[in-house]
């Protein structure tokens, strides 16, 4: 495009509207073979746009997700490189989702910044920083190779994790949970599901998205205050998006190719299957834990474990374990929380209150922000 | 499309080099002979250059005005750029592959402009 016009303002200015545009119009190798296919990827994208407004948004989706249309297979192939490049790990991070978000979900930019709580210049500018990149360091627009594809799939799906974490727990903003972009997320998880049926990790991520979805209800009170899963009415849980995620994870585990998504997901079903935050399940969570660790050891993974260690061996085998993490994590507010907790739960209630503080200062979302508020008036 | 493929060291590697044998020279460079050959002969490199250290070079710059020339190279940082391929690829990926089948360290794929 650049070459043909000379002047990237100018090229920029035809392509403004989306990279799918861009895409179509590219001299080189990135022209798709079928552009038909993108115009009606371009209307569905209008469509889904519209219902996104609708109340029964979510089954709507569904239902177009699942509707073949003609053209479907080379519209996939077009959908899965668009993905792909714009997941490209010569983009920065922040770049790949908002490029994601604009040209694969059909978000405008004006929505893509209030997602991420920055001006509408600033998000702009980072899309066209991407945008330019693609064309100018000549990214290929392609499905990566089957050798390439493992990492480079790790690095779509973590695209749509951190879409969906944004989304579930937007930290700093006032509104503590961005449902939108999260339903987003899982919108995108299925559709990678449906083009990419057997790779076991994007379905654990679709699993572990749907599980953490189905708690939505259950996770603020009717005052808007954040409920943690011990105490949460699992009663208001949507139990058929969990027996559906669960089928999803079954998919994923029938391939017996554990990843770390997956095991996330395992973790999260326990914690759907339990009854009561009593009946829990702990060993077995414990155990997907030590799985999770052989394959990605982090401190924040050790810390989650440490919490499931308290309740199957007590609170202080967990609060040793905790105090090993002091270094890696003494700027993380739930390194504190877990603390704090734990020498609560030891009756260590001076020491409890110092770490209660220190997540205090250091959480900034504020439904966290008020749960620590009311642990250290009570 | 072309791209530079900058080879990046450091200067303790480069230091170590001044007090290293032919021969240990020739085995420590080998690799990096190797990838060039491999891929001169599939007709990917147009062209290049392994450079001399950093204790090498000079540098022409403006001072009060006037043009002057001082020693050492401009940027002042503990990596210094060792060599250079000019590789006429398909695009970016390939030009990646052949950074990541460089046998040395870090190499900087930098895109060239088109006329």
């Amino acid at each position: 495009m650049v070459r043909v016009l000379g002047n990237f303002d100018i090229a920029e200015e035809v392509v403004q509207d989306s990279l799918v545009a861009a895409l179509e119009k590219w001299p080189a190798q990135g022209i798709p073979d079928n552009p038909g296919a993108w115009l009606m990827t371009t209307a569905r994208r209008r469509a889904i746009d519209a219902l996104r407004r609708d109340r029964r948004y979510a089954e709507k989706v569904a239902l177009l997700e699942r509707s073949t249309l003609p053209g479907e297979t080379r519209e996939a192939d077009d959908r899965l490189r668009l993905i792909f490049t714009c997941c490209h790990p010569a983009l920065a991070p922040e770049a790949q989702v908002a490029l994601t978000l604009r040209a694969v979900a059909g978000f405008t930019t004006e929505e893509i910044a209030a997602a991420f709580l920055v001006s509408e210049p600033t998000m702009a500018q980072r899309i066209v920083r991407a945008k330019r990149k693609i064309v100018a360091a000549n990214i290929p627009y392609r499905v990566p190779a089957a050798a390439e594809l493992p990492a480079r799939l790790d690095a779509v799906l973590a695209v749509l994790y951190l879409m969906f974490n944004e989304g579930y727990l937007s930290r700093g903003s006032a509104a503590a949970s961005r449902r939108d972009l999260a339903e987003d997320a899982v919108w995108l998880g299925a559709l990678m599901v449906r083009l990419m049926p057997d790779q076991p990790e994007a379905l654990g991520l679709l699993a572990l998205m749907r599980l953490h979805l189905a708690r939505a209800a259950a996770r603020f009170d009717g005052a808007g205050e954040m409920v943690l899963l011990a105490d949460q009415d699992r009663s208001l849980w949507d139990h058929e998006a969990i027996a559906d995620a669960l089928r999803t994870l079954n998919r994923a585990a029938a391939m017996s190719s554990p990843g770390p998504y997956q095991l996330q997901a395992a973790i999260a079903a326990v914690h759907s299957e339990a009854a009561s935050w009593e009946a829990t399940d702990w060993r077995q969570i414990v155990g997907l834990y030590d799985l999770l660790l052989d394959l990605n050891d982090t401190p924040v993974i050790r810390l989650n474990r440490a919490v499931a260690v308290a309740h199957l061996n007590g609170p202080q085998v967990a609060l040793g374990e905790v105090n090993d993490l002091a270094i890696a994590l003494s700027g993380y507010h739930l390194f504190w929380a877990t603390r704090a907790e734990l020498l609560d739960d030891i009756g260590e209630t001076a020491l409890a209150r110092e770490a209660w503080q220190r997540a205090l200062e250091l959480c900034a979302n504020p439904a966290e922000r008020a749960l620590l508020r009311r642990k250290l008036s009570g | 499309m072309k791209y530079m493929l900058l080879f990046v060291g450091t200067r303790e590697s480069q230091d170590q080099w001044d007090t290293m044998t032919p021969e240990q020279l020739h085995a420590a460079m080998g690799g990096a002979e190797t990838w060039f050959e491999k891929y001169t002969q599939a007709g990917k490199i147009t062209g290049g250059l392994q450079l001399q250290g950093y204790k090498t070079v000079t540098t022409a710059q403006d001072s009060n005005g006037k043009r002057i020339v001082t020693d050492g190279p401009f940027i002042e940082s503990k990596e210094v750029i060792g060599g250079f391929a000019i590789v006429d690829v398909k695009d970016l990926e390939e030009a990646q592959e052949m950074a990541k089948s460089w046998p040395g360290g870090p190499v900087e794929v930098w895109p060239a402009v088109e006329r």
